[in-house]
C-alpha cells in the first residue's frame, strides 16, 4: 500500500496560502505568501518560494507526463524514460548528473506518478544554481542510447520484481486498481506490466520524450534560502532557448459508472489475509473532495480514529486498518479501505466490520468533536509540513500539475467549511456496494 | 523512483549513526543550550522561531542491551505500552487528546536507547507537555493492554515474514552477532514475547526510566524561560534513583565463512553479505565512512552501483553500509536480483571488496567522497525534527556539542592509506556471512 500512503501523506501536507501575485512578500511569515511566479516565453512556468530557516534549497522540474499519458501496450514508458533521464546527453555523459550533484553535497532523484514525473535536487543553498544547466540540457538533448536503454530495462524489471512480484500486498493493489478501471488508463500500474516494459523500443521512448518533455509542458519549482533575481535570471538564461513542444492531444478518457461490485482474489505465498476495497470518487477541486478528505481522516486519522478503534483495538481482528483518499489527481480516482487480518482471524469478519463502520457513518453524522479533530489534524500537518522545504516544493508542484498552484488557496477554505452532514452525505453518495471493487489476498503456503 | 531505497538507506544510516554527518558551515550554526538539572536530566534546547511548532525527543538509555535473552522484546514492549494507559488516562484518552490537537506522540525502543517523540504546535505546548509527562511518569501497564499489544506485535512479526529482505536481515544479524543482544530483533520473537510478564515490564520501567538516565532535546518556537517553566511544571516530580549495574558482554567473533540459504517462492534472490563492523566510538569510524561511500554507500557514485546496476543491469539497488552502535556494529552489502543472477551478483560483490582491499582508491574518488560527506551536512539537519533527534544522539554518543565544527576535519584528514588500512581491517571476504533468501531451485548457488 505504499502508493496510497504516499498520496495520503501528501494531501495533508498542503499549505494554504492566500496569494496575490501583486502582493509578493519575500520575507515569508507563517501562512503568509511568498510565492513568486514567472513565465518564460516558451511557456515554462517557474515558481519561487524564499525560505531562509535553513541554508538549503531544492530545485525541481515537473513534467505533465505520467502513466495516464501512455499509449496502450506501452505501460511503464514514463517511468523508463525517468530512468533514462539519468543516462546522459551529448554534453554530459551517463551518470555525470548524479556524480556532479553528489560531489557538491547534493541529492538528486526522480519519481513518476499517474499524472506527472518529477526530477529534483536538494543542495546547500550556495550551490543551488548548479543543476540548472543540467536540467535544461536533459529537457531537450537526451541521448537515449540503445545499449543503455536495454540495460536500464533490466534494471526496471528488477525494480518491478522487488516492488510488486515479491510483495503480496502490493500485488493485490495492482489487481484491485486494474479491476476498478476498465476504460481509463489509471488501470495500468505506473511501473508498467512486465511484458509492456519488455516491448518498449527506443523509438517509442524517443517519441514520448519529444512529445511530453518541453518547457510548455513543465513547471520549475524552487524553494530555499536563495536570492530570487539571481536564480530566476539563471533559469531564464538556460531554459529560454528551448523550443516549445508539438501540440499534444488531450487525454479524454472517462471511466463509465460502475454498476455492480467487482471482486478479485489473489492467491499468493503470504502469512496473513489482507483486504483492499476501492470506491470510485471524484478528485479535487470537485466540491465533494473536501468532505471525502475529512471522512478519511475521521475513519483513519490515528489511533483514536474509528477504524483503528473498532477493528484493531476493540475487536482485535486486524493488526492494521485504514482508509485513504487523495483528491489530487487529474481525473477521478479511488477511495481505499484496507486491513490486514490478525493471525487466525477470518478475512470475512474483517470485511464485514469495515462495512459496518461505513454503514454507521452513512446513517449517523459524525460528532462535532470528530469533525473538529479532523480539521485540526489537517491544519496542523499543513504547518508541520513547512518544516521541510522538499515537502513545500512538492505541494506547490502537485497543485500546479492539476491545474494551477493557486488552487492551494481553495483547499483549506474548502476543508474549513465541512459539516458533519457533508461527511455523511458523501459517504452515502460514494461508499456504495455497486461502486466498489473488493480485493482479497488469500495466503498460500508453497510446499517448497 | 529512480532509486528510492538508496536514499532511504542513506537516511537510515543517519538514524543509526546520528552524529555521522556534521559540517562546519558558517551559515549553519545553531545555538544549543545544554543544562543538567538537579535530578540528573540533561536538557538540550535550540530556539527556532520560524514556525509555530515544537519538536521534542526524550531519549532514555534503555534498550535491547538491558533485556535478558529469554525475554527479548521487553524494551520494545515497555516503550509501546507507555502510551497505553496512565494513572490519569486510559489508552484511548491518550491518543484522543494528542490527535485532537493535531500533535503526534510515539515511543519506540532501539538497539541502544528508547525515544519518546512529541511534535506539537506552539499553541498546544501545555497540553503536549502534560500528556508527555503523564506517559513518562505515570504509566500503569494494564494487563489487558499488555495482552493486546503482545498479540499485535506477534501479528506484525508474522506479517513481516512476507518480506524477503526482512528474513535475510534477521538471519544475517543473528549470525553476525551471535548471542549478543544486537543479534536479536528489537521486537523479540513470538516465543520470547510470550515470556514477558507484567512484573518484568514494571521492573524495566522503574529501573531505567529515570531522569539521570535520560536526555531531553527540544527544538522550536519556545524560549528558555518558557521551557524552564514547562519542565518545572510537568517534570518537577521526576526523581532520580540509582541505576542497575550494567554487565559488559564480549562478542564472540567466529572466523569462519557461513552461508545461510532460505527457500521461498520468489522471483528475486535477496542477498546480504558482510561481517562484524565497528562500534560508534571506534576512531576508525571516519575512515570507514569514506571507504564505504566509495565501495557501496555513495549511491550512483559508488563502485557497487556503477558495476552491478549501471554496467551489468543486474539490480535496481545495491548498497553497502556500516551500522555502528554503542557496543558493536556490522558491515553489510545488500542486493536483490532475479534468482538466476544470484551467483553473478555475489561474485561481483566479492570482487569489489577484494579490489578495495588491494588497490589504492583514486584521488578523484577520495575527494568526491569527502566533498559529499562534508557538503551534504546542512541537508541532514534541515528540519526541526531532525535537529531534535540529532542533538539527543550527539549527547548519547558523547560526541560533544563542538562536533559540528570538528566533523569536516575528521573526514578531511582521511588519507588513501587509511582507506586501504580500514578496508583490510574491517572487510573480510574470506570469512563473511552470506544470507540468500530465494527460490533456491532457480538460484542454484555455488556458494
Amino acid at each position: 500500500m505504499k502508493h496510497i500512503r504516499i498520496f495520503f501523506a501528501f494531501i495533508f501536507l498542503l499549505i494554504p496560502l492566500n496569494v496575490h501575485p501583486s502582493e509578493v512578500n519575500p520575507d515569508r511569515k507563517f501562512l503568509s505568501n511568498g510565492v513568486k511566479e514567472y513565465r518564460i516565453e516558451n511557456g515554462l512556468k517557474v515558481l519561487f518560494i524564499k525560505e531562509h530557516k535553513s541554508p538549503v534549497a531544492t530545485f525541481q522540474v515537473w513534467y505533465r507526463a505520467g502513466s495516464r499519458n501512455e499509449p496502450a501496450g506501452k505501460s511503464g514508458i514514463s517511468h523508463l524514460l525517468e530512468h533514462m533521464m539519468f543516462k546522459g546527453t551529448p554534453k554530459y555523459g551517463p551518470s555525470v548528473f548524479s556524480r556532479v550533484v553528489q560531489k557538491n553535497g547534493g541529492t538528486d532523484n526522480a519519481y513518476t506518478t499517474k499524472d506527472y514525473t518529477v526530477y529534483f535536487e536538494l543542495f546547500p543553498s550556495d550551490r543551488i544554481t548548479l543543476p540548472i544547466d543540467l536540467e535544461a540540457d536533459r529537457m531537450q538533448n537526451l541521448t537515449i542510447d540503445l545499449k543503455e536503454m536495454l540495460s536500464e530495462k533490466s534494471v526496471v524489471m528488477e525494480e518491478r520484481r522487488l516492488r510488486y512480484e515479491d510483495d503480496p500486498q502490493s500485488s493485490l493493489f495492482e489487481e484491485v486498481v486494474a479491476a476498478a478501471f476498465k476504460a481509463h488508463s489509471y488501470r495500468r500500474p505506473v511501473i508498467g506490466w512486465m511484458s509492456d516494459i519488455k516491448s518498449i523500443e527506443r523509438d517509442d521512448l524517443y517519441n514520448y520524450y519529444k512529445t511530453y518533455y518541453s518547457p510548455d509542458n513543465a513547471a520549475v519549482v524552487i524553494v530555499g534560502d536563495v536570492n530570487a533575481d539571481e536564480i530566476i535570471g539563471k533559469v531564464s538564461r538556460f531554459f529560454r532557448d528551448i523550443p516549445a513542444g508539438p501540440p499534444r492531444k488531450n487525454i479524454n478518457s472517462i471511466e463509465p459508472e460502475q454498476k455492480g461490485e467487482r471482486r478479485v482474489l489473489l492467491k499468493k505465498e503470504a502469512e496473513l489475509s489482507y483486504i483492499l476495497i476501492a470506491y470510485h470518487t471524484p478528485s479535487f477541486p470537485n466540491e465533494d473532495s473536501y468532505a471525502l478528505d475529512v471522512l478519511s481522516q475521521i475513519l483513519s486519522g490515528g489511533k483514536s480514529s474509528r477504524l483503528y478503534q473498532s477493528l484493531v483495538y476493540e475487536k482485535k481482528i486486524s493488526i492494521s486498518a485504514s482508509a485513504d483518499y487523495s483528491g489530487l489527481n487529474n481525473d477521478p480516482y479511488l477511495f481505499f479501505f484496507s486491513a490486514t487480518a490478525s493471525p487466525d482471524k477470518d478475512i470475512k469478519e474483517v470485511e464485514d466490520s469495515l462495512y459496518s463502520e461505513i454503514s454507521k457513518i452513512k446513517t449517523e453524522p459524525p460528532s462535532e468533536r470528530e469533525i473538529r479533530k479532523a480539521k485540526n489534524q489537517i491544519e496542523s500537518s499543513f504547518i508541520m509540513g513547512q518544516d521541510s522545504i522538499y515537502i513545500q516544493a512538492m505541494k506547490y508542484g502537485m497543485f500546479e500539475m492539476i491545474g494551477d498552484w493557486r488552487l492551494i488557496d481553495r483547499y483549506l477554505d474548502g476543508i474549513r467549511k465541512i459539516t458533519p452532514e457533508d461527511v455523511m452525505r458523501v459517504a452515502k453518495k460514494y461508499l456504495k456496494e455497486d461502486n466498489r471493487t473488493v480485493g482479497i489476498l488469500i495466503p498460500i503456503k508453497n510446499s517448497k | 523512483m529512480k532509486n528510492s531505497k538508496f536514499w532511504r538507506i542513506l537516511n537510515l544510516s543517519l538514524i543509526v549513526n546520528f552524529a555521522l554527518l556534521i559540517l562546519h558551515f558558517h551559515s549553519f550554526a545553531f545555538d544549543v543550550k545544554r543544562t543538567i538539572l538537579p535530578n540528573g536530566l540533561i536538557v538540550l534546547h535550540s530556539e527556532k522561531h520560524n514556525l509555530p511548532i515544537v519538536m521534542i525527543t526524550l531519549l532514555v538509555k534503555a534498550s535491547q542491551l538491558n533485556e535478558p535473552k529469554e525475554k527479548a522484546g521487553l524494551a520494545n514492549l515497555t516503550a509501546e505500552l507507555l502510551t497505553e494507559g496512565t494513572k490519569n488516562r486510559k489508552s484511548t484518552a491518550i491518543s484522543e487528546e494528542i490527535e485532537f490537537i493535531g500533535a503526534s506522540l510515539a515511543a519506540s525502543a532501539g538497539s541502544d536507547f528508547t525515544t519518546i517523540t512529541l511534535s506539537v504546535l506552539k499553541k498546544d505546548m501545555n497540553k503536549g507537555f502534560e500528556v508527555l509527562s503523564d506517559v513518562m511518569l505515570n504509566p500503569t501497564f494494564p494487563q489487558v493492554e499488555i495482552e493486546r499489544k503482545r498479540e499485535l506485535i506477534k501479528g506484525f512479526l508474522r506479517q513481516r515474514e512476507e518480506d524477503p529482505s526482512f528474513l535475510a536481515e534477521r538471519a544475517f544479524k543473528r549470525e553476525v552477532f551471535g548471542e549478543h543482544p544486537y543479534g536479536r530483533l528489537i521486537e523479540g520473537s513470538v516465543e520470547t514475547v510470550d515470556n514477558i510478564r507484567r512484573e518484568d515490564i514494571v521492573r524495566f520501567y522503574l529501573d531505567y526510566f529515570l531522569p539521570n538516565n535520560s536526555i531531553l532535546s527540544v527544538v522550536g518556537d519556545l524560549t528558555s524561560d518558557e521551557l524552564d517553566a514547562l519542565i518545572k511544571q510537568f517534570f518537577g516530580e521526576w526523581k532520580k534513583a540509582d541505576l542497575p549495574s550494567m554487565t559488559t558482554r564480549k562478542l564472540d567473533q567466529k572466523k569462519v565463512k557461513r552461508v545461510i540459504k532460505i527457500d521461498k517462492d520468489l522471483t528475486q534472490a535477496n542477498i546480504v553479505l558482510g561481517n562484524l563492523g565497528i562500534s560508534r566510538d571506534n576512531p576508525d569510524y571516519y575512515a570507514v565512512s569514506v571507504m564505504n561511500y566509495i565501495l557501496g554507500g555513495g549511491g550512483f557514485s559508488s563502485r557497487l552501483m556503477q558495476s552491478i546496476r549501471d554496467e551489468m543491469g543486474l539490480a535496481y539497488d545495491v548498497h553497502s553500509f556500516f551500522t555502528s552502535n554503542k557496543e558493536a556494529g556490522m558491515f553489510q552489502v545488500e542486493v536483490q536480483t532475479k534468482n538466476e543472477s544470484a551467483n553473478t551478483a555475489i561474485d561481483e560483490i566479492l570482487r569489489q571488496i577484494e579490489r578495495i582491499k588491494k588497490e589504492n582508491i583514486s584521488d578523484q574518488e577520495l575527494s568526491d567522497a569527502k566533498s559529499y560527506l562534508t557538503g551534504s551536512f546542512p541537508r541532514r539537519l534541515d528540519t526541526n525534527r531532525k535537529i531534535a533527534d540529532f542533538l539527543a544522539s550527539v549527547e548519547f554518543y558523547n560526541l560533544g556539542l563542538d562536533y559540528v565544527e570538528k566533523y569536516p576535519d575528521y573526514i578531511n584528514s582521511v588519507t588513501k592509506d587509511d582507506i586501504l588500512r580500514v578496508a583490510l581491517k574491517y572487510l573480510d571476504p574470506g570469512n563473511y556471512v552470506l544470507v540468500v533468501v530465494a527460490n533456491q531451485g532457480k538460484a542454484t548457488l555455488k556458494y
